[in-house]
């Protein structure tokens, strides 16, 4: 039987061939058949978590509650010292330089990408700022939100931090940070469904290993991560209690 | 059993008052009218046992109480409790986290120093196996505007 291997749909398009290199790296590490299925979006891959067509997803944080309490999903690693964070940045030439001094009825530009634009909204909400005194538009790139600020299209950015950094420098030079999250324990994980469960700890071994050859090396390179660390169960429900206390 | 606060941690010109706390006696604190604001970009998270008793605070925690982690774990939240909060806040965050349910609410949390911080505060249950273990709580930046609100409102709360 062929199991289907999801990836969060936030994905960077850099690293898109790096996750059918890591299919393949797993398919020949574990001897199970694995077939690698990319969704458009959060909504049609959720729907496919929901009908039962996925074993195996490396999830974005916002899902984990479903995938573990409903699901019954079991965490299996992370990457290395990385963690889900966002920046809210406005234009260069934006007067504002604080979260505080922004007022109601302004643009804000956001993506899909749930965990991200959640913790982009608790920052704003310290402005008073919330879905109701602000116009939200979604765009599918990070790239699209710094244009539509640096073209006053919209006032404020939330973006993935790593994503902003990795903005051009001449993008970077027009744009203007006011505010960084350092939440740290919300990241990214590797999770593995009922029909493969019984094989979590094998996989986790493999997984820890990885950074241990050349091989294995190159793979996590082409994923631009530097080794996987485990996630225990307790980490995980923990992170699942953190994101429903930021849900509200 | 929380004891009282060392006027030698206290910076600044200070007030006194005596706490009678629910879960835990009487205690004499004092405080100033320092404010530390919020750090932007931040959560600041602990989680209790069962009982209430802390075990698990995160470095912001640390930095914004003033208290070391040795001085925190195994204490009791009410270390942060400040004379200007109204007890009824504190019992409609039991009731409803007793209730299973989530409690929102904003806080003026007491440091070691005698100054204040405030926040907006979200406890949870943690459920395992359908079995509460235990208590969660995640503070976030407080909008100023809901500050100011709470400045007025808490006061006629007595
Ligand atoms: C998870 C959790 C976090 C809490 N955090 C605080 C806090 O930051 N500050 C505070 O004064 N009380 C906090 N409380 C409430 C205290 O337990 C306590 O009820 C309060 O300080 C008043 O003291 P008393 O109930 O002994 O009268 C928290 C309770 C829980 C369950």
């Amino acid at each position: 039987m062929s199991h289907t291997f999801t990836v969060s749909p936030d994905f960077s398009p850099d690293h898109l061939s790096g996750w059918y290199i890591f299919n393949t790296w797993l398919q020949r590490q574990s001897g199970e058949a694995i077939h690698l299925e990319m969704y458009d979006d959060f909504h049609a891959q959720r729907d496919a978590i929901q009908s039962n067509q996925i074993d195996l997803i490396y999830a974005n944080p916002f899902d984990a509650a479903m995938l573990v309490r409903e699901k019954g999903f079991l965490p299996l690693v992370k990457a290395a010292d990385m963690s889900d964070e966002a920046i809210i940045a406005v234009s260069v030439d934006n007067a504002v330089n604080d979260i505080s001094h922004l007022s109601a009825g302004i643009n804000v530009a956001t993506t899909e990408d749930p965990d991200v634009h959640m913790i982009g909204m608790i920052m704003l909400e310290a402005g008073n700022l919330d879905a109701s005194n602000i116009q939200t538009h979604f765009h599918n790139s990070y790239v699209l939100i710094a244009k539509s600020l640096i073209q006053g299209k919209a006032d404020v950015g939330i973006f993935l931090a790593e994503a902003y950094d990795g903005l051009s420098n001449l993008t970077k030079k027009q744009l203007k940070i006011l505010v960084r999250s350092q939440i740290g324990v919300i990241h990214h994980s590797l999770m593995i469904g009922p029909t493969l469960a019984h094989r979590q700890t094998e996989f986790q071994q493999l997984l820890l290993a990885m950074n241990n050859d050349e091989k294995g090396k190159g793979v996590l390179n082409s994923l631009g991560f530097d080794a996987w660390v485990k996630v225990e169960g307790e980490e995980m429900e923990f992170m699942i209690d953190l994101m429903d206390t930021l849900s509200i | 059993m929380l004891s009282d606060m060392n006027p030698e941690n206290i910076i600044g010109d200070y007030k006194e008052a005596v706490l009678h706390l629910y879960g835990d006696g009487s205690r004499k604190v004092f405080y100033t009218d320092i404010e530390t604001p919020y750090p932007d970009g931040k959560l600041i998270v602990s989680t209790t046992d069962k009982a209430g008793v802390i075990t698990h605070v995160n470095q912001s925690f640390i930095e914004m109480s003033g208290y070391t982690e040795e001085e925190l774990i195994g204490t009791l939240h009410s270390i942060l409790r400040h004379p200007d909060m109204p007890a009824v806040a504190f019992k409609d965050l039991w009731d409803t986290v007793n209730r299973g349910e989530k409690w929102q609410g904003f806080v003026k949390n007491l440091r070691k120093d005698g100054g204040y911080y405030w926040v907006k505060a979200t406890v949870i249950p943690n459920i395992r196996n359908g079995q509460v273990v235990g208590y969660t709580s995640v503070r976030r930046k407080p909008s100023r505007t809901k500050v100011n609100e709470c400045i007025q409102l808490y006061p006629t709360l007595f």
